[in-house]
């Protein structure tokens, strides 16, 4: 069985989130994203036990986490286990996710935990039925879901893709398989240009995700800054900015209140600490490290600064925490005169607008510096994007099949291998619209071609 | 009046290539086997093409070898010219193909049949065919009343065949051979879902009439190859191939007359196959194309008749003879047989399991062209899996289910009992997913050991195998292990073939590996090279060259193949599945899979159905 990952916390912000990883191989996925403070390995663990340190993906650290092994049968699913807790919040649960994936995990089918379970004999008999309708309603709303999120846009898209990589294989397949017939022959530039072309295409729609989910599902985002900066004023002027959309959304745990703010294009979820709203907290350290805390766990981060007061020892922290990530500066109280140097904030914080929370000036700027930051200024929208990690799996693994196809060519590999290649980017495309694929190529060489006694 | 003639374990209808394989698989297998013709002159006929092989089918026929089949040293005894194709375009599309000498071909097939222990060859039309008890009873058109435990349908095109040529049309099987036209009602009567396809044939001229002059001459190659993994002396060139084109002046004919076609007019109901459009069909779909190709082949080394391969045509015999007069070479040409269309009953292959055993009727099989396939070589293929599992059900043993992983004979007919088809089936290498592993070069080593344990090879062969195996792994060792040193000679063999020169010493693995280089150019520098068949230095430079892609294929394979040993029993009930949605329930219940991955290839069933099937079946097992 191979090693099957997915959140397993509910598909909200907040709280913790787990991703659950389980299947023979397991714990080694987990420990090529996972490293322990402590230095220790995961492999080196027995069951029943946690290690606390920090997931990466690749050299780039995503989050803090306590890793938890189980080992088989001692586990909910029988098999060998592993769970990473991070912080929650969809954006970094997801992250993790993808790295998990990236080191050989496969997404989880609907209710395929349960099933694993049931099949080691985990799950009492009498439960049976109860699993398998779960399973089959899940299947029901996954494919729905999937219809659902896939827009004609996207559907055309990939499909587009799919078509012409088929037609290339078609010429490919046909020349192999009626040598002796009159068909044009398949020369390696034209395929080398038609995988190309195709790699630009997919590449596009994978980097388009991230911005494209700004758009579809929210973006996380935190304001910080220490007391008295006009981070309330700025939440109150950002959702006052739609009224109509906006939605109060408590978090699981009661000091933490996320707004959901439409601007422009962009959905921001906004976060803002229980500790901000009391801004009469005597303990001011307290509201600041509540805020660098939700740093870590956000996609963006709006870093709200006095232009009217000197850098306090507080704001230096918070732009050092802000280093290389994404956020923007936000240079507040511009009616008031300016006494803040603000090249010291750049040198930490490119994008940078300055704003008056409480005339309202900036806002435009403001949402011209969230678009380039999240790199939705060029996106065009109804072009069609990958909606959710399945489609982008999907989609990542046909890349990293035209790429050895690529490299096959490179080397001089003969074109029924590169063809191969081919066929299973095709076949993950085709997997990606919902088509069955087997016969794509064979239907291709009868439409397209004239061959036969 | 019906009298008594003969009991047999297993009794074949018809002796074209899937029968003949039937009947000597039950036979040498031990069963007391009977094979039916309607003429004994006939046996093994190649009523189209006059060759055996090429890309997929060559495959196939390497398979069959391998299973103890008897197509391939049939081929190798009687080819006239034989051709690797595709060499230079990678090691899974290198395919044999064998012009044929087809009287001799029969001949040899014939006599292979007659003198078969165990097997008795009777020329008699099957009109009847009815359950008595536990046996299978077969009734002749003179009222001779066989009785069989098994039967195996191979009756190809003859089965109601209804021949078309313009508006003529007459009740046929090929070669003008009479049809069988009884047997279909006695089908139907037993419940087999019959339907029509179509196929045809080009003309046959006269080498008299024919100007090579200006023909482009195709000659088979230098050192030609056997299919069989036993022929230890190669087959020789004999004859050889003309190429010609249409040209727009056939085009204009055509077209002038396409209202006279039979399947233009509307006459044919049967569905023919998109890969083998007659020369009409070609100019309609394709009226872009300039000019279409046209091979002229020898249909023997004792006959002037000569084989027109992509003219095949069910024109009127007048319009026929007027557009291949258009043609270089053919201008002055005389028909001996014209081309024709043929329909024919055959059976929708969804009512068979993977061993080609009805669903519904036990021991009763069906193989080749009755299955909806085409061709010679995936007709043999079916009928040895028919052949094989029949007497091995007759013998009390467990089935033979090659699967899609193992070889093209599986993938040809898990894609006919798990898909169907719409129309004649050909196998394509395109057709399987593990093509890079199923290649014509390694079907001994992937079939050679069922073979051997369902009986069909001998202990001899299998030790010969096993040798074969040794040698490869000891080779492979070896290269592994040897080091080449950097020098002058190494220099030039590298500069030579593209490649970087040694700057430190490289293992000849690594060398084997590079795309410009291989064993023959490598000679020089690979001294203490054994003495050991070509076939193992083949392997082993395909195994290291293409290593990465047939170990992904492996890994592929080994999960396919989890889900293969899922069985799912015979009396399941799917409705009775809790949490199966009704779409899949009812495909399943229709399609009835043998296992698990069987079931996981049906269109519209999910992987969400197949975990709740999975649970459902280990439920029941507890």
């Amino acid at each position: 069985m191979s090693v099957i990952a997915a959140i397993a916390t509910p598909n909200a912000s907040g709280g913790i989130g787990v991703i659950r990883i389980s299947g023979e191989g397991a714990i080694g996925v987990a420990e090529s994203v996972f490293r322990a403070a402590s230095g220790k390995k995961l492999g080196d663990l027995p069951g029943y036990s946690a290690l606390y340190g920090h997931v990466y993906d690749g050299d780039e650290r995503i989050d803090e986490c306590v890793a938890l092994v189980f080992r088989a049968p001692k586990s909910y699913t029988g098999e060998d286990v592993a769970e990473l807790s991070c912080h929650g919040g969809l954006y970094v649960t997801q992250r993790v996710l993808r790295a998990v994936l990236a080191h050989g995990a496969v997404p989880a089918e609907a209710g395929e935990f349960t099933k694993r379970a049931f099949l080691n004999g985990k799950i009492d008999l009498a439960e049976a039925e109860a699993v398998m309708n779960i399973i089959s309603a899940h299947g029901q709303q996954a494919l729905n879901a999937a219809m659902n999120t896939l827009d004609g846009k996207l559907s055309e898209k990939v499909h587009a893709i799919a078509s012409s990589l088929t037609h290339l294989s078609a010429a490919i397949a046909v020349w192999t398989d009626d040598p002796d017939e009159d068909v044009p022959e398949a020369h390696e530039e034209n395929v080398r240009k038609g995988i190309e072309d195709a790699l630009a295409r997919l590449e596009e729609l994978l980097r388009n995700f991230d911005s494209g989910r700004a758009v579809t599902q929210g973006v996380s985002a935190a304001i910080c800054g220490h007391p008295n900066v006009g981070k309330s004023t700025l939440m109150n002027l950002l959702t006052g900015f739609d009224r109509s959309i906006v939605t109060d959304i408590a978090g699981t745990t009661r000091d933490v209140v996320e707004e959901t703010v439409r601007i422009g294009d962009i959905v921001l979820r906004l976060a803002d600490t229980a500790g901000i709203h009391d801004s009469d907290d005597p303990v001011e350290s307290i509201g600041i490290d509540r805020s660098l805390q939700k740093i870590d766990s956000s996609e963006l981060i709006l870093a709200v600064f006095d232009s009217s007061q000197d850098l306090t020892q507080d704001d230096t922290l918070l732009l050092e925490k802000c280093r290389g990530k994404r956020a923007v500066a936000i240079l507040n109280k511009t009616d008031l005169p300016p006494k803040l140097d603000p090249e010291i904030i750049r040198q930490s914080i490119p994008q940078l607008v300055s704003i008056s929370a409480v005339t309202g000036e900036g806002i435009e700027e403001l949402k011209s510096a969230l678009s380039s930051v999240l790199g939705t200024a060029e996106l065009d929208t109804s072009s069609g994007m990958l909606a959710n990690e399945r489609q982008y799996l999907c989609c990542q693994q046909a890349v990293s099949s035209l790429r050895e196809a690529l490299d096959g060519l490179t080397l001089g590999i003969t074109l029924d291998a590169v063809n191969v290649s081919m066929d299973y980017a095709i076949q993950k495309l085709l997997e990606l619209t919902g088509e069955k694929v087997r016969d794509a190529v064979v239907n291709e060489v009868f439409a397209e071609f004239c061959v036969g006694k | 009046m019906e009298f008594f003639a003969g009991n047999y374990d297993v009794a074949v209808i018809g002796a074209g290539h899937a029968g003949i394989e039937a009947a000597l698989a039950a036979a040498r297998l031990g069963c007391r086997t009977v094979i039916f013709t309607i003429t004994l002159d006939f046996v093994g006929n190649m009523p189209c093409n006059p060759s055996i092989g090429g890309t997929s089918k060559g495959h196939l026929v390497r398979e069959i070898d391998a299973l103890g089949g008897e197509m391939g040293k049939a081929a190798d005894r009687n080819s006239i010219q034989t051709r690797m194709l595709n060499r230079g375009k990678g090691p899974a599309v290198h395919s044999l193909r064998a012009q044929i000498d087809r009287r001799h071909y029969s001949a040899y097939m014939k006599h292979c049949l007659e003198t078969q222990e165990h097997l008795d060859l009777k020329q008699a039309e099957i009109v009847d065919l009815r359950r008595d008890g536990d046996d299978w009873l077969l009734v002749t058109k003179l009222d001779a009343v066989y009785t069989a435990k098994a039967v195996v349908l191979a009756t190809g095109t003859f089965l109601n065949g209804k021949v078309y040529v313009g508006d003529k049309c007459y009740s046929s099987g090929p070669d003008g051979i009479f049809p069988a036209v009884g047997l279909t009602d006695a089908l139907l009567k037993i419940g087999l879902p019959l339907r029509r396809f179509k196929t045809g044939t080009p003309s046959r001229v006269n080498r008299r009439s024919v100007d090579f002059s200006e023909l482009e001459v195709q000659e088979g190659d230098e050192k030609p190859v056997p299919f069989s993994f036993e022929t230890e002396t190669p087959p020789e060139n004999q004859a050889v191939c003309y190429i010609s084109y249409t040209n727009e002046r056939t085009k204009q004919v055509i077209l002038e007359n396409i209202d006279r076609s039979p399947l233009y007019g509307g006459k044919i109901e049967g569905i023919g196959p998109r890969y083998c459009p007659s020369i009409e069909d070609k100019i309609m779909r394709f009226s872009e194309k300039e000019r279409h190709q046209l091979f002229i082949e020898p249909c023997g080394l004792d006959t002037e008749e000569l084989y027109l391969q992509g003219m095949s045509s069910s024109l009127p015999e007048d319009v026929q003879l007027q557009f291949l007069r258009t043609i270089k070479g053919l201008e002055h040409v005389e028909v001996m047989r014209n081309a024709y269309a043929i329909e024919y009953d055959c059976v929708d292959p969804i009512a068979m399991k993977p061993t080609l055993e009805f669903k519904d009727f036990p021991l009763l099989y069906g193989a080749g062209q009755f299955n909806g396939s085409s061709g010679y070589e995936e007709a043999a293929a079916q009928g040895l899996v028919a052949g094989v599992n029949a007497a091995l059900k007759v013998s009390g043993r467990e089935p033979m289910i090659l699967d899609r992983a193992g070889s093209y004979i599986g993938t040809l007919i898990d894609d006919l009992v798990t898909k169907g088809c719409n129309e004649p089936y050909r196998m394509m290498t395109s057709r399987s997913e593990y093509r890079l592993y199923l290649r014509q070069d390694n079907a001994d080593i992937r079939l050679t050991a069922i073979g051997h344990d369902i009986g069909l090879i001998s202990d001899e062969r299998y030790e010969a195998f096993k040798k074969k195996l040794v040698q490869i792994a000891e080779e492979r060792k070896r290269v592994e292990n040897t080091v080449i040193a950097p020098s002058e000679t190494a220099d030039a063999v590298m500069i030579r073939s593209g490649t970087a020169p040694l700057t430190t010493g490289c293992k000849l693995a690594e060398l084997i590996k590079r795309p410009q280089l291989g064993y023959e150019l490598l000679t020089p520098l690979d001294k203490d090279r054994p003495a050991l068949p070509d076939a193992v230095f083949e392997q082993v430079e395909t195994e290291l060259k293409y290593e990465g892609y047939i170990k992904r294929q492996m890994s592929q394979i080994a999960d396919m193949r989890r889900l293969e040993v899922k069985l799912i029993p015979e009396d399941i009930d799917y409705h009775d599945v809790t949490g199966l949605r009704l779409e899949a329930a009812e495909k399943l219940a229709r399609i009835r899979p043998v296992n698990i991955g069987q079931a996981s290839r049906i269109s519209g069933v999910s992987p969400a159905d197949i975990s709740v099937l999975l649970i459902y079946l280990s439920k029941k097992g507890k």
